[in-house]
């Protein structure tokens, strides 16, 4: 039973009927329907910023046909409205005949709760846990000038309709909290920001008064940026730390291997099926199936249960990330990567917790290894150029290494990369695999979503560092 | 030839019914003051892929904000489903939540006396409408003329997108206005290919009038040319150089500026610029504008999110900085008003430099020019700057070649002190600057 058009004035019947008829000559498509309530509680400069709650609801109607995407959405769910986009998404097909393949495999699994994070704490708790942390990050050191801390939670009810009446659904829960500290000394002012995140509820972060870790993190990464000095510039050894630095692996390989990009034959991993991408030992999966993790999704927004997917084994490039359109076009299928921001966006193939898997070194081999370099702990943001295959990411924690030994922060600095490259010149995989703490968002085309990333500690051989000291 | 005939946006008096809805039963159920933003735009999209249709989007969205008080307490909400019935939830809701929220002393709707009067005719609307067909002619066009040249072999895909929107902003200190704005944008994105390296670069143009964007040939030709410059690109040996700034790149010094010199970052003390009002932050040659009401700009509006009229702010005259970017909250923090920047900037530029760009990259023996960055490398906290960058190295001002895997990075206070500009201003986009010579940037490579 359809549960968004139960109360509807469009029913079921109805869309039933209207989908059908405009599928029958496609190849694919279906009508997405989407209610999204979430909330976002800013603290900012000791006083509640904003306290913003806000309701979404819509339908994303889609037809495809070979390679052609038409689609069509409304915020207003009605038989008028539906109708307009049928017609719509009919002239733009016009002249194109497909076989529509009705199958897709239902599924019973769950890696998420169905809670509400919206509504399972009163706002005036989620206020008053605000103002403790406020409270208690700047008690941490009189050398605290700003605190930001905000929760956003975010429950996401989607439901698919099929042409011919299959109805899949899912229920997501999400929730972020993050804290940002700005410390001043001696004139000088850094911050620091840490946060964790993830598919389930908020009591998870905050029992036991968890929040003092994050605060305590945020701190010390000010702190230890307060005592930085200027990064190096050029080509040199670079040491990962394990968890979040995996944005390299985001940005280096994992967009590149996205169905779209290859099946454009515009990513340069386009036709490195089957051969050596990376070092020996270098292992990356894409897994939409991990318990509670911010990327992980029942089925993707196409209605494919999630899986997971293996990119690169051993260093040889299996597989590429697939959403149904590319998969039909590229003869293979879809690995229920086919995701959307929302009912507003059409589905591309994109990622979901993207994890390098464990080696057999540890994070002291590969410092003691490295005559002159650095360790990078913890990253802002990243950026790829699929074509061309250059990434960066921002380090906003990183030391020198000089002579094995790890020496004084280094201020925060570019590092940029060659995606194909960059993997074969990993030297040593650690064994420490960890997740990143659950904040990643991934953008593409305008589109953000949910990510996760993973890895060990890495090193790698020579990237280069965009430091100011030559 | 297109045909007149809107995109069937919404009109104002159906927005202007849904804002007094919600004022008054804001009302109804105890707020002392509320605001209240409804909108509407509706946008068609057409993708191709060479020189073929890849997809055509059709994307209605309608929705409110709404924001009460009561007293100094403050809650918004918002929401794209609006029947009646779940309007008065939603406000209910809102009020609720107001009540909780504790009192922040800065708090309140503006300055009556701010609000915008007056006639609306800077020809922010063109009601032109192209139908698919049209659109999709119109940048197949451009992949044709890219594609003419043997060294472009695919492209990244390039569209047209015709964007109709209307809204009403309403509070309940009686302001009650909105307009219909109108933008078209054409975008070609081509891959080139030599000797095993492969590039892409774009062209992209938007325009409020149909009639002003770029020709689509002018566009494939662009696109291509940028993509083959970059062809076989060299890596070169860390140094410190002058670098040129293309147009493209040289405007995001400004945003970065503009972000630091907020009200909100002012007040915060979270910007390198706390404490710099009235010194000297540029060379004595620069100029920075930010002008409201440039007919048919793409930055141009007639007030800003709280209905308050637009300034023209001289933000820097003679290289001294002379006023920061106000919305009403933060500018009470700083015992500053409004100057109508609740939503940012508007048209924002440097004015027009003096040297011809020809002569800016013979300033030196060997000028590197950047023409793409990558990465969000500024900490407007600091002012460090670092980020990934690609480009053309020029020597004794011929082209040498292409070079990339390279990161720039300095710090704005210095960077800033160091720029000369170019005399090749046009108006692109919202923010816009002549390129840029800036001496003495750290630059990463092997």
């Amino acid at each position: 039973m359809s549960k968004f058009l139960k109360n509807s004035e469009l029913t079921f019947e109805k869309a039933k009927q209207i989908v059908d008829d405009t599928l029958q000559s496609c190849d694919d498509g279906e009508l997405y329907l989407e209610d999204t309530k979430s909330e976002t509680i800013i603290l900012d400069d000791n006083k509640i910023k904003s306290s913003d709650y806000s309701t979404d609801l819509g339908y994303g109607f889609r037809a495809v046909t070979g390679d052609v995407v038409a689609y069509s959405h409304s915020n207003e769910i009605s038989d008028k409205s539906l109708k307009n986009s049928s017609q719509n998404l009919k002239s733009s097909l016009k002249g194109k005949r497909g076989t529509y393949n009705t199958e897709i495999k239902n599924t019973n699994q769950k890696f998420y709760n169905d809670i509400d994070p919206v509504e399972e704490k009163s706002l005036k708790s989620k206020i008053d846990i605000l103002n403790d942390i406020n409270n208690y990050a700047r008690s941490l050191d009189s050398s605290v000038k700003q605190v930001t801390a905000n929760f956003l939670g975010e429950k996401k009810n989607i439901e698919i309709l099929r042409s011919g009446g299959q109805l899949l659904n899912d229920e997501r829960p999400l929730v972020r909290f993050n804290v940002s500290v700005m410390v001043e000394k001696n004139g000088r002012k850094e911050t620091g920001v840490y946060g964790v995140g993830g598919r389930q509820s908020y009591d998870v972060y905050l029992k036991n008064q968890n929040w003092k870790k994050v605060c305590d993190e945020a701190f010390r990464i000010a702190t230890t940026n307060l005592d930085s000095k200027p990064s190096p510039a050029g080509e040199m050894k670079v040491v990962l730390g394990p968890g979040w630095p995996a944005i390299l692996i985001h940005e280096a390989v994992g967009h590149g291997l996205e169905g779209d990009f290859n099946r454009k034959k515009t990513s340069v991993f386009h036709d490195l099926v089957g051969k050596k991408v990376a070092s020996e030992g270098v292992t990356i999966i894409d897994d939409g199936t991990l318990d509670n993790r911010r990327g992980s999704l029942n089925i993707d927004d196409e209605g494919t249960p999630t899986e997971k997917t293996v990119l690169i084994e051993n260093g040889i490039l299996k597989n590429f990330m697939q959403d149904r359109l590319n998969a039909r076009l590229m003869n293979t299928k879809s690995t229920g990567n086919g995701r959307r921001e929302s009912y507003k966006h059409i589905v591309m193939p994109r990622m979901r917790n993207t994890i390098m898997l464990n080696g057999n070194n540890t994070q002291e081999e590969m410092i003691k290894s490295v005559d002159k370099g650095i360790f990078a702990v913890s990253f802002g943001g990243g950026q790829v150029d699929i074509t061309s295959g250059k990434f960066v990411f921002n380090c906003t924690e990183a030391y020198e290494i000089i002579n094995g030994k790890i020496g004084s922060p280094l201020k925060g600095a570019t590092l940029i990369g060659d995606g194909p490259s960059s993997l074969k010149e990993v030297l040593m995989v650690g064994n420490d695999m960890m997740l990143d703490p659950g904040i990643g968002t991934c953008g593409k085309a305008g589109q953000g979503v949910p990510v996760g990333v993973g890895q060990p500690s890495l090193l790698i051989d020579k990237m280069t560092i965009g430091g100011t000291q030559i | 030839m297109e045909h007149k005939s809107s995109l069937m946006i919404k009109e104002d008096g159906y927005l202007k019914n849904l804002a007094d809805i919600c004022l008054t039963k804001s009302k109804e159920l105890g707020s002392s003051d509320a605001s209240v933003l409804v909108m509407n735009s509706v946008s068609e999209n057409v993708n191709i892929r060479n020189r073929k249709i890849d997809g055509s989007e059709r994307s209605d969205n309608l929705g409110l904000t709404l924001t009460t008080y009561i007293g100094k307490k403050k809650a918004s909400i918002s929401s794209s489903n609006l029947k009646e019935k779940n309007i008065n939830t939603l406000v209910k809701r809102c009020i609720d939540a107001t009540k909780v929220t504790p009192e922040d002393e800065f708090n309140s709707l503006p300055d009556k006396d701010l609000h915008f009067k007056g006639a609306k005719d800077l020809k922010l609307f063109d009601e032109t409408h192209l139908d698919n067909e049209k659109k999709i002619n119109f940048i197949k066009a451009a992949e044709e003329k890219a594609f003419s040249n043997e060294k472009i072999v695919n492209t990244n895909g390039s569209a047209f997108s015709e964007t109709k929107s209307n809204f009403i902003l309403a509070n309940s200190n009686g302001f009650m206005d909105g307009y219909k704005t109108s933008q078209f944008t054409a975008y070609c994105e081509v891959v080139s290919k030599s000797n095993g390296s492969m590039e892409r670069d774009y062209e992209y143009t938007s325009k409020r009038y149909y009639d002003d964007l770029l020709k689509p040939e002018q566009i494939g030709s662009n696109a291509a040319k940028k993509a083959i410059d970059k062809l076989n690109p060299k890596k070169i040996k860390s140094d410190k150089f002058d670098i040129v700034f293309d147009k493209r790149i040289s405007k995001n010094f400004l945003s970065n500026f503009a972000s630091s010199i907020s009200s909100s970052a002012i007040a915060k003390g979270t910007t390198f610029l706390k404490d710099k009002l009235n010194k000297k932050i540029f060379d004595n040659s620069i100029n920075i504008i930010d002008k409201g009401n440039i007919i048919k700009g793409n930055g141009s509006r007639y007030f800003d999110s709280e209905g308050i009229r637009i300034k023209e702010l001289e933000l820097v005259k003679d290289g001294t900085l002379m006023d920061y970017l106000i919305d009403t909250y933060n500018g009470r923090k700083i015992n500053r008003q409004s100057n109508g920047r609740s939503s940012g900037t508007t048209n924002l530029y440097f004015e027009n430099g003096k040297v011809p760009f020809e002569d800016l990259i013979k300033s030196g023996k060997k000028i590197l020019f950047i023409n793409e960055t990558i990465g969000r490398g500024a900490n407007i906290i600091t002012g460090d700057y670092s980020v990934g960058a690609s480009g053309m190295m020029i020597e004794n001002g011929e082209l040498a070649y292409p070079v990339s895997e390279i990161t720039i990075a300095g710090n704005f206070n210095e960077m800033f002190k160091n720029i000369t500009l170019a005399n090749d201003l046009e108006f692109n986009y919202s923010t816009n600057s002549p390129s840029m010579l800036i001496t003495g940037i750290t630059v990463g490579g092997k």
